[in-house]
């Protein structure tokens, strides 16, 4: 598989502040990569050193193995950090005309790309009367003119009210489906989780986990189990193989599993026991424990 | 390099402000035609300026390049807001972002400025030679083309001053604070001036040392050609005064113009290149 973007050892300081620390991770092609982390996690900055707006303090980025200049690299790139960014006083047309000029491609695509955001109505239209989320297509549409290598988002949905996440959501999926690389920062996990096959996750400018999403989702889930007879659950519960612990909240009990074990099956050996339950569901840890898992954990 | 113009020309013409003060400036400049016509008849007394001497070839290659340089402050506008919009809409983030490199960013807005200078310069001679060759009262061939160096000095003199806003332009990334600037700095330049004739009356110290700062050393390339004028030498005549005054373009200010310019384009690269966007 072909690398797009290795980052090694990369360090960013803003004065006494390291928004960045001693960061590594590759981006290979076909892949969906999110980048996680709290706010102030050096999401942005580490994209914004890859992008050639923000000078690294040390360590070295190199875009398609150091086969050409960044300059160059990022005209077969397609990105979009934080805000959409565009010349307020021309029309969205105008407007991705001069970004096919600096990227050396002719404007053919142009119509193209705005109807798949669904702004070709729109595209005689001044940017400036345009809403937060036709600005975010816009500039997704930007971003696509190019047919590029590789897709970078940074916060795609931040400050959209519902209908506008969700058809940004839908366009992302909809691109990745088409096999393009796409590269996600967000801060919310279930945007990432939905659509991203592999994962890095940073805190205070460090890398805590980076592989596949369901790897890191490594758990076997968890039982929640309700019953009238909660001491005799509890006790065989507590001699079970497959159970690593449980937890007592009111009347739910909770049991994590050390093996995989399904419902029914679990279900028949407490009925067997003479334990019926009212309440039995399996769950799966969902990435955001998880993440908040990982992230506590280094906390202290 | 073309295709960096292009991406300037498609910034810049779509803007409308910037739209009507460049249609502004080149329709003012035609307008030094309209002095011309200026026509006073008191009965007694007839005066038309164009028959004052003011388009006799050489002189109006000095008089018209040194009345259109006055015009330079549209441009000034348009070239400080085109630099500093790009840090207000975040524009230039975007553009790195979308593979311009720093320095063809800086080489396109460089490129805008020396066309803007290369225009105004070109449109000045073929006004001028068009005057010349209506009011002059020589037209021979060796008089009308003796004495281009004003032409070359404008061209200079322009390229210069344009560079000087670009620069503010990318150092200050407000229009209004940026023009502010260069009206402070003007100032500046002349309060040093004033204190340098202060601490010597003849003032051949301040003008040995202000020929070095960048306004001024705009301002030296071409001077003042009032005094020049016919009409005007007779009247000081009458009452006794002479003037001694040096018009002529010397090659050491040109040196100094040039100077300020190349150090201001490469200030704004270094600068562009050191910031964080």
């Amino acid at each position: 598989m072909r690398t797009i973007l290795t980052i090694t050892n990369l360090t960013k300081k803003y004065g006494l502040l390291t928004a960045v620390n001693n960061l590594s991770f590759t981006i290979k092609k076909g892949n969906v990569y999110g980048i996680l982390g709290p706010n102030g996690s050096g999401k942005s900055t580490t994209l914004g050193i890859a992008l050639n707006v923000v000078n690294k303090t040390s360590g070295d980025f190199e875009w398609f193995d150091g086969t050409v200049s960044t300059h160059e690299a990022l005209k077969k790139v397609g990105a979009i950090i934080e805000r959409p960014n565009f010349y307020p006083y021309m029309t969205a047309y105008k407007n991705l005309e001069l970004v096919c000029k600096i990227k050396g491609i002719d404007t053919s695509k142009i119509n193209e790309k705005l109807e798949l955001v669904d702004l070709i109505d729109r595209k005689d239209s001044k940017f400036k009367t345009f809403s937060l989320g036709m600005k975010q297509r816009l500039a997704i549409a930007s971003a696509l003119l190019n047919d590029p290598e590789i897709l970078i988002l940074d916060e795609p949905t931040n400050g959209l009210d519902p209908q506008g996440i969700h058809k940004i959501r839908a366009l992302i999926q909809q691109i990745a489906s088409t096999g393009t690389t796409i590269l996600l920062a967000s801060h919310l996990l279930d945007e990432v989780e939905k659509v991203c096959t592999h994962v890095v996750v940073l805190r205070k400018g460090k890398k805590l986990y980076s592989g596949r999403v369901d790897e890191m989702i490594s758990s076997h889930g968890f039982f929640e189990l309700k019953c009238e007879d909660n001491i005799s659950l509890i006790s065989f519960l507590e001699s079970h193989p497959s159970i690593e612990k449980t937890i007592r909240k009111d009347d739910l009990i909770t049991a994590f599993l050390n093996t995989p074990l399904s419902a029914s099956e679990f279900n028949k050996q407490l009925f067997n026991a003479g334990i019926p339950l009212s309440h039995l569901v399996l769950r799966k840890e969902s990435l955001e424990e998880q993440f908040l898992k990982l992230t506590d954990n280094t906390s202290s | 390099m073309l295709r960096l113009l292009n991406i300037e020309f498609i910034k810049l013409w779509n803007n409308r402000a910037s739209k009507i003060l460049i249609l502004a400036y080149f329709i003012l400049l035609s307008c030094i035609a309209l002095i011309a016509a200026i026509k006073f008849d008191f009965g007694f007394f007839k005066f038309h300026l164009a028959e004052q001497g003011i388009f006799n070839f050489p002189y109006i290659w000095h008089f018209n390049t040194y009345v259109a340089a006055a015009l330079k402050f549209f441009l000034a506008i348009v070239i400080v807001s085109m630099m500093a919009n790009e840090y207000s809409n975040k524009t230039i983030k975007q553009n790195l972002i979308d593979g311009l490199s720093k320095k063809e960013f800086i080489l396109s807005k460089f490129l805008t400025v020396a066309v803007f200078a290369l225009v105004s310069t070109i449109f000045v001679f073929i006004i001028s030679l068009t005057l010349g060759y209506i009011f002059s009262s020589f037209t021979e061939t060796s008089i009308v083309f003796s004495d281009l160096e004003y032409i070359v000095a404008f061209f200079i003199k322009l390229l210069g001053f344009f560079s000087f806003c670009l620069f503010l332009g990318i150092l200050i990334k407000r229009s209004a604070f940026a023009l502010g600037f260069l009206f402070v700095w003007y100032m500046a330049e002349g309060f040093a001036r004033i204190v340098l004739n202060l601490w010597d009356k003849t003032s051949e110290y301040a003008d040995a040392i202000t020929q070095f700062f960048p306004l001024q050393s705009m301002s030296n390339l071409i001077k003042q050609p009032f005094s020049r004028l016919g009409a005007v030498k007779e009247m000081a005549n009458q009452v006794g005064e002479q003037f001694n005054f040096d018009y002529t373009v010397h090659w050491y200010n040109i040196i100094i113009v040039l100077f300020w310019t190349s150090l201001f384009v490469i200030f704004s690269y270094k600068l562009l290149q050191k910031r964080d966007l």
